[in-house]
């Protein structure tokens, strides 16, 4: 298969504002929800031509309402939990097509996306089953910690104490019980050649790990921490600094593992205390009180954990 | 909006064959408030561009020009994030015709 | 020129798939399936394939792999049984109201629970309301022949809809016959090149798939499906007609067998009915004027055909490989829609018909068995009356 474009658009915000849109104004996400942020910035990241497979989510609901559509490229939505699948008959038919010369290669990247609900959870079968495999596809998650799009439900991604309409804060419970599943680390651990987190607050990062990934002929997965005001309750105008908290906490970190060597991609200046970014949401707002700051000092003790331990793989400490 | 078609003049499978026709949405009919910018203080850096997920941010030979407002939600980041602080957030009720045809 | 061989059902429908040479096959193996993704797979390693085979981790994304490659341009097969058509079963809905034109084989196998890995039609009935053109295939040699002509049917212009091609497990697709394999450009020819009416690679317009449809449009979009379905009975046809000419043997939506002058018939679908034609000469050498319909097509069910065609018969007999859990009786799906053919379609007097439920679970049917029908038929047309209108076959206790 050919390799990436000779001459890659520069990473410049004057640069990239000549593309044309790939994901169009018009669409039905929430003001202020990250999601479109992630998207535009993969599919900008990317000069090939893209075939876009997205889970049952809000993503595909509030883009694809019959009959407008805010996908300027080829786009499929399948069902909740097989995008991944769905994305392997996709990458299948491009491969079969273009071998016995029934399609031109143009160099088309397939890129999936799929939210946390349908990648840590319902679809963490297809998804493994797909990177196992090892099609040529870019897989990007857009974590915003919940099932959103039914309703602010907790997923195996959501964080410890949060508030969720089924971990909610109750008399006996205060929030969701048990820490968050680490997918980032069980893609990196299927030995793919590329496995990255991510924020859209540092797009030049996310559009660096996005061009690294698809220029493998292989499989590769982006881990993108997106905010969902509604289900986070803050502000729609703070998702920038929001990301900011989650990554400067070290609680996102921005890091990747390519071939298996890990790497972090950003050190923040100056630690921020988990507390900062659980004050700035509603949904931890619970855990300001003096009863439950047992379970910021776990949480908090659990962040420097995984962040040393980041740190000590990629060689850092 | 134009009448939904009946299902003969439908194409089949529930394919979109209209690409981008998300565009004929007014989103912007959503908005409590819009952002409107101070010409003079904005360096058209693009930040406000980058960081809009509605794509309503106008761009046009390297220089900011103003909001799409049949789109823009009004959520208020590309003021927050301005670093020249250029953007204010005002009011639909007290916006008049500000910052159209931007 | 063609060549006769011993295959069993599913190494007959490998070598069908061989010929084909599918742009892509997905796949999860399961009993009694199982041998013709491996034969295939075979066939994949050797080169002797295009096919971009691609081994899913569970039927669920056999049937997803599908749906992303066909909506991408590809020519589409896979085959399942049982479990894995009942696992996959959300996303066949999808492929059909996609309108992907694929062709699946389903080894009949009883679903769990108990588990059972044996004989009966539970599986593929309990996905008959889901848009797919369903076939039944008596023997290796017709589950060859059906794979081949479910290409055109499925890719028909008027059709554009899933096709699947079911053969009995075990008793069909694991036991071998003479089956007579075409020459391979005889069925390259045949099937001709695919031309995708819309796909996502290689589109002059991008193109949006699994949009979601408020209660504004949904209704519309079934509705489309609804009149594939009524050009499908042609395209079926259309396509035994041109496959008989190049081939000679003719096909229909069902097989009428010493139909015209009998005066009791079963109605029986799948190597059943082999079985019954075996003791419908018997009787007949007895004198007994019995005859036999084996429905070939049960989506579209060919309800205006399969009436006209018994409308002369003094008794019918229905016989369901599976049951439909809580219908009138306890009744099977092919009484239930044969039944009802008649009361819609039928003329006064009414004939009597009776529904049996055999073999579920792979418990097994003789010749006795089907005598035994017969003669009840004997009695329900000689006193008008049906008696017992649901019976069991074999079943203990």
């Amino acid at each position: 298969m050919v390799t990436q474009t000779e001459t890659p658009t520069r990473l410049t915000l004057r640069e990239l504002a000549k593309k044309p849109d790939r994901l169009t104004s018009g669409h039905r996400m929430c003001p202020g929800c990250a999601a479109p942020l992630v998207v535009k910035q993969v599919l900008m990241a990317i000069d090939e031509p893209v075939v876009v497979v997205c889970a049952t989510g809000c993503l595909e609901v509030a883009t694809t309402i019959f009959p407008q559509t805010a996908w300027n490229v080829p786009f499929i939505h399948n069902a909740f939990e097989n995008a991944a699948a769905t994305a392997s008959g996709v990458e299948a038919a491009y491969r079969s097509l273009v071998r016995q010369g029934k399609i031109e290669d143009d160099n088309t990247r397939i890129v999936v996306f799929g939210g946390d609900g349908s990648s840590y959870d319902i679809g963490l079968q297809s998804l493994s089953g797909a990177m196992e495999r090892g099609h040529r596809l870019l897989y990007v998650c857009y974590d915003n910690n919940a099932y959103m799009n039914t309703g602010i439900q907790r997923s195996s991604a959501t964080p410890v104490g949060a508030n969720t309409t089924t971990s909610p804060v109750g008399k006996v419970q205060a929030g969701k019980k048990g820490a968050r599943k680490d997918l980032t680390a069980i893609m990196a651990a299927h030995g793919i050649p590329y496995v990255a987190q991510a924020s859209p607050h540092n797009w030049r990062d996310l559009m660096q790990k996005v061009r690294k990934a698809t220029a493998i002929d292989g499989p590769s997965f982006i881990n993108v921490l997106a905010s969902c005001n509604r289900g986070w309750r803050h502000d729609p105008a703070d998702t920038i600094e929001i990301q900011r908290l989650g990554v400067d906490s070290c609680l996102w970190p921005l890091y990747e593992v390519e071939d298996g060597v890990y790497r972090v991609t950003y050190r923040p200046k100056v630690k921020v205390p988990v507390s900062d970014y659980l004050a700035s949401q509603g949904r931890f707002g619970h855990l300001l009180q003096p009863a439950n700051q047992y379970i910021i000092e776990a949480l908090q003790a659990d962040v420097d954990r995984r962040w040393e331990r980041l740190l000590r793989m990629a060689g850092e400490v | 909006m134009p009448e939904p078609k009946g299902w003969k003049e439908l194409p089949i499978g529930g394919i979109i064959d209209s690409p981008g026709s998300a565009r004929d949405l007014e989103t912007g009919a959503w908005r409590a408030r819009r952002p409107i910018v101070d010409k003079d203080k904005c360096t058209s850096c693009l930040q406000c561009w980058m960081f809009c997920p509605d794509m309503a941010v106008v761009v046009q030979a390297d220089k900011m020009r103003g909001f799409d407002l049949y789109h823009c939600k009004g959520c208020g980041i590309c003021a927050k994030i301005c670093p020249a602080d250029a953007i204010a957030m005002v009011a639909e009720a007290e916006a008049g015709t500000e910052g159209e045809g931007g | 020129m063609s060549d006769f061989r011993a295959l069993d059902g599913n190494q007959a429908v490998a070598e069908a798939m061989r010929q084909i040479n599918p742009d892509v096959v997905a796949a999860y193996p399961i009993t009694p399936q199982t041998e013709a993704v491996q034969v295939f797979s075979q066939f994949v390693a050797d080169g002797e394939v295009d096919t971009e085979f691609v081994t899913v981790e569970s039927e669920h994304s056999a049937m997803s792999a599908c749906v992303g490659a066909g909506a991408a341009g590809a020519r589409v097969m896979t085959c399942t049984s049982s479990a894995g058509l009942a696992l996959m079963w959300e996303i066949t809905y999808i492929a059909a109201s996609m309108r992907l034109p694929m062709v699946m084989m389903v080894a009949n196998r009883a679903l769990s629970g108990p588990i059972n890995i044996h004989c009966d039609h539970a599986d593929s009935m309990g996905t008959r309301d889901n848009g797919w053109i369903q076939i039944y295939s008596e023997n290796p040699q017709e589950a060859y022949d059906n794979m081949i002509q479910a290409v055109r049917i499925a890719e028909h212009a008027d059709v554009t809809l899933p096709v699947m091609v079911m053969q009995d497990g075990f008793i069909t697709s694991h036991s071998v016959e003479r089956v007579e394999v075409f020459d391979d450009a005889a069925v390259s020819g045949f099937v001709g090149p695919y031309a995708a009416n819309f796909q996502l690679l290689g589109a002059s317009r991008p193109l949006t798939f699994g949009a979601l449809d408020f209660y504004d449009y949904y209704f519309e979009h079934k509705r489309q499906q609804v009149e594939a379905f009524s050009h499908a009975t042609e395209a079926v046809l259309e396509v035994a007609a041109d496959f008989n000419c190049r081939f000679g043997r003719d096909y229909g939506l069902f097989q009428a067998y010493r139909l015209d002058d009998a005066e009791v018939a079963v109605v029986v679908l799948s190597s059943t009915a082999g079985t019954a034609k075996v003791v419908v000469d018997d009787l007949r050498a007895q004198g007994i004027r019995a005859g036999l319909l084996k429905p070939r097509v049960f989506r579209p069910f060919p309800a205006a055909e399969i009436v006209r065609a018994l409308s002369h018969v003094k008794a019918i007999a229905v016989m369901d490989r599976s049951t439909s859990f809580g219908s009138m009786m306890g009744a099977g799906p092919l009484f239930l829609e044969t039944a009802a053919a008649f009361h819609v379609l039928g003329r006064a007097p009414q004939i009597p018909m009776v529904g049996y439920v055999f073999g579920l679970g792979g418990r097994d049917i003789s010749p006795p068995d089907l005598e035994g029908v017969y003669h009840d038929l004997l009695a329900v047309a000689d006193s008008g009356d049906v008696g017992d209108p649901l019976r069991y076959l074999g079943v203990r206790g």
